[in-house]
């Protein structure tokens, strides 16, 4: 324990990487069942979305409940590539059909049927859309709760004008019944395992960027406006710049975990975009601990795990379990579990000779707006 | 022509509407700095109240005019309730306070389920609300409307009367414009937050029974209406009445001929794009509290 | 400004993420695989059936009633001795008016709980998401609500109305009564946009003029523009396809524009007996609806049906037609059992076809060509007590037509 904690904190984030590779590559599929490997897979999407919304939340103070618009977007992008790819060379979706009565395929989905550009579009897109919103708003210098009432506006906004769109978006339906990912037919087992791997390993890839991107001054910037922007201000740095980093990087983190989601579940729709599944990912994030690099993930993942653990078993009552969760961590606990770790630890250093500060993230006062 | 006509008219009335949902939003939110999710279910909760108390009182016209009070006391001893269990220890962190007051409007809801059953519930309304009134031709005016106009307009100049001229008013102002200066004056600031609260949710109360005249009366009804009502305050400008005031007839208006135009869907996604563009002109809404603060 | 120092660790996490997914790689699209699906686990003295409807979120206002008829059907068929000698054992999920979350639960059903049958969905989305999901494991899916046809799944069982057996009656409606013009008002999504596709085609072809088509979003409750584009129409009907509490504003809104079943009658498909309740006959009364099943609707089987329903739930609480169908499609599934006398999901398919109930709508019988039902259609008229009479019936069952093969006017809908 001692020993751990006085570790170089880059060979401790290493052993924790590797650790975190055991679990989601061997410890996981070797002991859960098909079924529940499969919602694994779906709750590290929204763990992938956590880490995002960790980064602009946690560290840059930008409570953002529009993320389900950049899952959305990239979910819709890799879907209707898998939609076209399922229809073969040619064809149009069969729901364009049944619904839309299109006679050609519309000019904006074309480009879809390319794989390269499905993939770079799942996360450019929501990366560009992010970076058209937030550079209006943050240069305007609009920010704390209206930021947030904003980014859940765009929310609702955004499912509206998909559901409007029903011939060519599936409307409420969203897109469904996807077969194949690449060439591989999504019913095998064995291909929904390679999905999940694939998951884990973006989960991590992306786990290990974030943490660079914390430790760099940049990091260290975007703790900076979250505590004070007009300091930061006053040192010469334009704080929508730095805002609008995170705020993007968070975007194209949603945009690939739905391009993820995808193959993962099968569906995407307008439910996962509204305004009640964007506070659900922020609420993950919360419970974890927003400002600590695993709290986002583990949190989402509980959550996630909860709210299906629980429905599970108490489908009457579950709903009153799920709210006073959300009460009881984000009133009493604002660090999350996370933080959790952080007291135990203080505990016993009152108790043992001081030791050299270590490295652990303080959630500092958050600015009021 | 007249069909022109008859839009100005629903534009007023969804004005009206929003404004009713939003002026309790406009204490808590806009004076407070407190963002409170689970003021539609405070709303819900005046809806009920008046669902229940047609239970005992048969009569349409008297029901509704005595459950407009007590749908206040309810929903405003709810809101202090809530302020006094939870808020009141999130002043510092107001974006929590969303997420908290979420989690609150997740229980209300299943509760509401669990006491009065997952479908909607109906209420009668006195014949004279569900008819209209002429005025000439083709043109009438629902008298339901008429009478939300007529609550809004009445609900607003008492806040605004009460703001401005009782000892209450003055404390609130006081709070709003320097808490810490207010605090060190004697003013005891946490009961002023309590009492800011009850009439705030009180407000949401009110608009609940109102919305029994148009709407349905069930576990979400809250949800959908709220996120509108949040955006009139933070268009408007906190801090004061007259901004939300006045942009929620423009964002009524607006809606109507865009909707009468186009669709609805067409209609909602504009009005989001004039906000984001209007907040660009002017990023602290309408109408700002000049204050010395820096942020 | 942004250092990236290198990271051996997280680009080794990476290449294993790559090496192990390539090596893991299955089946190609095309492919024949041999997955079979589940089997249920009927092996104890009870067998299994899932239940999938929403408890929670917007639609627990129409599938928590839908769930109780089904627990009727179950207990009923329990207490006369079962299926095949087994109790029914019903494992209930909350599908939290959530399209995901259906599919999830159906999976969990299924492959976790091992059911024989499923019963539930309302909404068209909800439908679409769970339907590869039951493609996918061979498992079934009974499905108790109207809908917008174009569709037939080969593990799915339609026993709600489709469109041949519901929207078509209601216009022949209109048109016998010498409506000449109609407004379409509906909310926006499959359903309805898919039902005015085929009123619009109908109406060109029977000399209707549509003089006006609007959609508001799914939960919305301001209806003032459209009330008013309606009246400004001069329509002699109105269809309407508004689903949810969407119905409530619409209907308090038409009532105080002046309009008036007698001015300009409303044909709605989605208020039933549980919605007029929740409505308002005050707003109501007069106007008509079209289904298949009314609490009124006569013989000896309803009647023991609302008994029950009221015995069980309360004597408040009315019976409607996706009730109904909820509960037929559980006694349905029951005699396909008894006809292929085993559980096997293939067995029970493939003896469907001609097996017949004596619901309480009177006899409705499964077409195996389609999975669809034989109904009877009925237009009803709202009455001042709540209770929905019917003014006009289509003389017997209607044969499923989910594709409209059977009308010339249809021809390019699907």
């Amino acid at each position: 324990m001692k020993a751990l904690t006085e570790m170089n904190p880059r060979l401790r984030a290493g052993l924790g990487f590797g650790l975190g590779a055991v679990v989601l590559f061997a410890a996981a599929p070797a002991l859960l069942t098909d079924f529940r490997l499969s919602l694994l897979a779906k709750y590290l999407c929204f763990a992938i979305v956590a880490v995002g919304i960790g980064l602009a939340w946690g560290r840059g103070g930008l409570l953002t409940l529009g993320q389900g618009v950049f899952f959305g977007l990239g979910g819709y992008a890799m879907a209707m590539h898998l939609k076209l790819a399922d229809a073969g060379e040619g064809n149009m979706p069969d729901f364009m059909e049944l619904y839309g009565q299109l006679d050609e395929l519309p000019a904006w989905w074309a480009p879809f049927a390319n794989p390269a550009f499905a993939l770079a579009a799942t996360v450019l897109l929501p990366m560009l859309v992010a970076f058209g919103l937030g550079s209006l708003v943050f240069r305007r210098r609009v920010r704390g709760a209206y930021f947030a009432i904003l980014s859940q506006a765009l929310a609702a906004a955004m499912v509206i004008l998909l559901i409007g769109q029903q011939g060519t978006t599936g409307g409420t339906n969203g897109l469904t019944d996807i077969e194949g990912f690449f060439g591989y037919d999504l019913d095998d087992p064995v291909n929904q395992r390679m999905v999940y791997f694939i998951i884990a390993g973006v989960l991590l890839a992306l786990l290990a960027l974030t943490r660079q991107l914390m430790h760099s001054r940049y990091g260290e910037l975007l703790v900076a406006v979250r505590d004070s922007e007009e300091r930061v201000r006053f040192l010469g740095y334009n704080p929508a710049n730095v805002k609008l980093v995170a705020y993007v990087v968070a975007a194209g983190m949603a945009g690939l975990a739905g391009a993820l989601f995808v193959p993962a579940v099968g569906i995407i729709s307008p439910a996962l975009i509204g305004i009640v599944p964007s506070i659900e990912f922020v609420i993950g994030v919360a419970v974890g601990g927003r400002a600590a690099l695993l709290g986002p993930v583990l949190g989402a993942v509980a959550v996630a795990w909860a709210k299906t653990a629980l429905s599970e078993r108490f489908p009457g009552t579950w709903t009153y379990l799920q709210g006073a969760m959300f009460v009881l961590v984000v009133a009493f606990l604002p660090g999350g579990l996370a933080s959790l770790w952080g007291m135990v630890k203080r505990r016993k250093e009152a108790t043992a000779p001081p030791t050299p500060p270590a490295e652990q993230p303080v959630l500092v006062k958050e600015a009021a707006a | 022509m007249t069909v022109i006509l008859g839009q100005l008219f629903t534009g007023v009335s969804i004005g009206a509407v929003l404004l009713l949902i939003a002026l309790g939003l406009a204490l808590t939110f806009g004076q407070m700095n407190v963002i409170n999710m689970a003021h539609g279910e405070f709303i819900m909760a005046g809806a009920y109240t008046t669902y229940v108390l047609q239970q005992t009182i048969t009569d349409a016209g008297l029901s509704l005019l005595v459950a407009l009070p007590i749908a206040f006391a309810v929903a405003g001893a709810m809101g202090v309730l809530l302020e006094w269990a939870l808020i009141r220890r999130l002043y510092t962190r107001p974006l929590d306070t969303l997420l908290v007051t979420w989690g609150v409007s997740l229980m209300l809801q299943q509760l509401a389920r669990d006491v009065f059953g997952a479908p909607n519930v109906q209420t009668a309304a006195p014949d004279i609300l569900t008819e209209s009134t002429s005025l000439g031709a083709d043109l009438s005016i629902a008298n339901s409307r008429l009478f939300i106009l007529g609550l809004v307009v009445l609900a607003v100049a008492a806040l605004t009367a009460a703001l401005k001229f009782t000892p209450l008013g003055r404390r609130i102002r006081a709070v709003v414009q320097n808490r810490d200066l207010a605090a060190v004056s004697g003013i005891p600031t946490g009961r002023v937050d309590r009492l800011t609260f009850f009439i705030g949710s009180g407000l949401a109360g009110v608009a609940g029974v109102a919305l029994t005249l148009l709407g349905p009366i069930g576990p979400t009804m809250g949800t959908n209406i709220i996120i509108d009502a949040f955006l009139v305050v933070v268009v408007g400008g906190i801090g004061q009445l007259k901004g939300s005031v006045i942009v929620a007839f423009v964002l009524g208006m607006l809606q109507a001929m865009v909707e009468y135009l186009t669709t609805l869907s067409v209609a909602k996604v504009i009005v989001f794009i004039a906000i984001v563009a209007f907040l660009q002109w002017r990023p602290q809404g309408l109408f700002t509290l000049r204050t010395r603060s820096l942020a | 400004m942004l250092r990236f120092p290198r990271r051996r660790l997280a680009a080794g996490a990476v290449a294993l993420a790559a090496a192990l997914a390539v090596s893991a790689c299955g089946s190609k699209t095309g492919e024949n695989d041999s997955a079979g699906g589940v089997t249920a686990d009927t092996s104890g003295d009870t067998v299994k059936v899932g239940l999938l409807n929403s408890l929670s979120g917007t639609m627990a206002i129409s599938e928590v009633t839908v769930r109780d008829a089904i627990m009727l059907a179950v207990e009923e068929i329990n207490a006369a001795g079962g299926v095949l000698g087994k109790k029914i054992a019903p494992v209930g999920e909350d599908g939290a008016s959530d399209w995901p979350t259906f599919a999830e639960k159906a999976e969990k059903l299924i492959k976790v709980d091992r059911v024989a049958a499923v019963f539930g969905c309302w909404t068209s989305a909800s439908r679409k998401a769970v339907k590869p999901v039951f493609e996918e494991n061979k498992a079934l899916l009974f499905y108790p609500v109207q809908y917008e046809g174009l569709e037939q799944s080969p593990y799915i069982f339609y026993t709600g109305a489709t469109t041949n057996q519901q929207i078509v009656p209601g216009l022949d409606y209109l048109k016998a009564q010498g409506k000449k013009s109609v407004y379409l008002v509906g909310s926006d999504y499959v359903f309805p946009r898919t039902a005015n596709k085929i009123i619009k085609a109908y109406a060109e072809a029977n000399g209707l003029k549509v003089l006006g088509e609007d959609y508001a979003p799914l939960g919305s409750t301001e209806f003032g523009t459209i009330v008013n584009k309606v009246k400004a129409s001069k329509a002699e009907a109105v269809f309407n396809t508004l689903n949810g509490d969407s119905n409530v504003a619409f209907f308090k809104e038409y009532k105080s524009a002046g309009l008036t079943a007698a001015s300009m009658p409303v044909v709605s498909v989605s208020i039933a007996e549980e919605e007029v309740k929740s409505i308002g006959t005050q707003y109501l009364a007069g106007q008509l609806t079209a289904w298949n099943y009314y609490q009124t609707t006569s013989g000896a089987a309803n009647d023991k049906f609302v008994k029950a329903y009221k015995a069980k739930f309360g004597a408040d609480k009315p019976t409607s037609d996706p009730m109904e169908a909820a509960y037929v499609s559980v006694y349905l599934w029951k005699a396909m059992v008894e006809k292929a006398g085993s559980f096997d999901v293939e067995k029970v398919k493939g003896a469907a076809d001609g097996v017949t109930f004596e619901a309480p709508e009177g006899l409705v019988t499964i077409d195996g060509a389609t999975q669809h039902i034989h109904k009877t259609a009925r237009i009803g008229k709202i009455g001042d007590d709540g209770l929905i009479t019917e003014v006009w019936n289509s003389g017997g069952p209607v044969k499923p037509d989910p594709y409209l093969k059977g009308y010339t006017w249809a021809t390019g809908l699907s």
